[in-house]
């Protein structure tokens, strides 16, 4: 098994000022494994940013205990060396162009790759002269997608880095993260709300609802962990009784019901035979039934939050192998 | 191609088989590598790998050391005997449901069955997802 290169334990912190609020992060633990790509997903507010904040000594726990290659990361250099950390909105001085921050990037970051970043800056039609602070949005995010690849660093964050990008950019930036990913294997911390344009990409998912963890997998274990069954009510009822059930809704006389789990093949003959659809739960799906299912059981106003995303494809799902 | 219905590994090993099974890859023949997959398919190396290697466990590919992966000896005709024993219950099944629901006779069926094998000639290849 690969290395533990990140142990958090029981983490929690509060915000000064939240007064009485819910704590950012309520007592979160979770490890992460060298060379693998991890998508830290979650809504809006979650933690996802805490998380990070903390883990590079961006941001104090309030409780908890976190180890980054083994020690603390806390202004220590062995470990922060080591570390890049890319922020939805990376700060430059003033007067920086993209190439003077390709400079301190160099500087910083041992393994930096300066011949990647000059083809990342061309393929991203980064103006390398003009002033980061003239920049687009989508330019900005640029500077940090190309920093955050060419530095090569042991453990790379990616905190939501595709703000402004257009579809092309962010394929682009997909295709060179598992291009340069395969040649140089790292660890790497995707934290995203694109579910869906990234999840192909990862190898472990750790989803962070109101400051706790809610799921945390190997990617492939929650692909086809759960099913969609659609029918008639009353058939979808007999078939769905005594699982778990993640998400229902309804139509008329007809039901959708997501329940947890992996279908054998007789049950889906079982489906088949009384008339039953089933269809596929994407990744997206499965994290914001999770999500609000939380919110649910948390009984707090926002919970039905009003996100029944429709099961758009109910392509019918063959049996196979 | 890769879609959400079920493990993607599980995706890249059944497109390397149906690959196998139209002859697209023959026996014998070098077997695109982990990373040429994960770059064309978008996914994470680690998960192709996995597909690969479900692969080799079963002795449908093996390995030539610092070379790469082969389509092994007999791999089409392992993979045609099984596919072969799920046919009926992953084709005949549902087509037999269908015809019920539609009120088509056996008979009719056969017809229709009997007129689509002899006038399609060889089952067109260009069908089949190809997997690189």
């Amino acid at each position: 098994m690969s290395a533990e290169i990140i142990r958090v334990d029981g983490l929690t912190k509060h915000y000064r000022g939240s007064g009485d609020g819910a704590p950012a992060l309520d007592g979160v633990s979770f490890s992460i494994e060298a060379d693998k790509i991890y998508g830290l997903l979650g809504r809006n507010g979650a933690g996802k940013t805490t998380i990070m904040s903390i883990l590079t000594a961006q941001g104090f726990a309030t409780a908890g205990s976190v180890r980054v290659f083994g020690q603390n990361p806390y202004e220590n250099e062995r470990v922060l060396n080591r570390i890049c950390f890319i922020r939805e909105s990376q700060k430059y001085p003033d007067d920086f162009n993209a190439n003077h921050a390709f400079k301190a990037a160099a500087l910083f970051f041992d393994n930096w790759d300066q011949s990647l970043a000059m083809r990342l800056a061309k393929d991203f039609q980064l103006p390398l002269k003009r002033r980061i602070k003239k920049l687009s949005r989508g330019q900005l995010s640029a500077v940090g997608v190309v920093i955050g690849l060419a530095s090569r660093a042991e453990l790379t964050f990616f905190d939501e880095p595709y703000l402004g990008l257009d579809a092309v950019a962010r394929q682009l930036f997909y295709d060179r993260l598992v291009e340069d990913y395969t040649e140089y294997p790292r660890t790497i911390v995707l934290s995203s709300h694109l579910i869906d344009e990234v999840a192909n990409l990862l190898e472990h998912v750790i989803v962070i609802d109101q400051g706790r963890i809610i799921m945390d997998d190997d990617a492939e274990s929650l692909r086809g962990s759960a099913v969609a069954v659609a029918g008639q009510a009353a058939r979808v009822e007999v078939f769905t009784a005594g699982r778990t059930v993640i998400h229902r809704e309804g139509f008329g006389a007809l039901a959708s019901v997501t329940i947890d789990g992996v279908l054998s093949a007789g049950e889906r003959a079982e489906a088949a035979e009384l008339g039953l659809e089933l269809a596929p739960v994407s990744l997206q799906q499965l994290v914001v039934r999770r999500t609000i299912k939380g919110a649910v059981d948390d009984g707090s106003a926002d919970g039905a939050a009003r996100q029944g995303t429709k099961q758009g494809d109910t392509a019918r799902m063959e049996a196979t192998r | 191609m890769i879609d959400d219905s079920k493990p993607i590994f599980l995706q890249i090993a059944e497109m390397i088989e149906n690959d196998i099974v139209d002859g697209v890859l023959a026996e014998e023949s070098q077997v695109p590598s982990t990373n040429e997959f994960a770059a064309f398919h978008r996914i994470n190396p680690a998960t192709a790998a996995k597909g690969v290697n479900l692969l080799v466990d079963d002795g449908i590919l093996y390995k030539r050391r610092g070379i790469g992966m082969f389509v092994a000896t007999g791999a089409r005709d392992k993979l045609v005997g099984r596919r072969r024993d799920e046919f009926f219950v992953q084709y005949v099944k549902p087509l037999a449901r269908e015809a019920r629901k539609l009120g088509i006779s056996s008979g009719q069926l056969a017809e229709m069955l009997g007129k689509e094998i002899d006038t399609d000639g060889a089952p067109g290849p260009t069908e089949r997802v190809v997997a690189l």
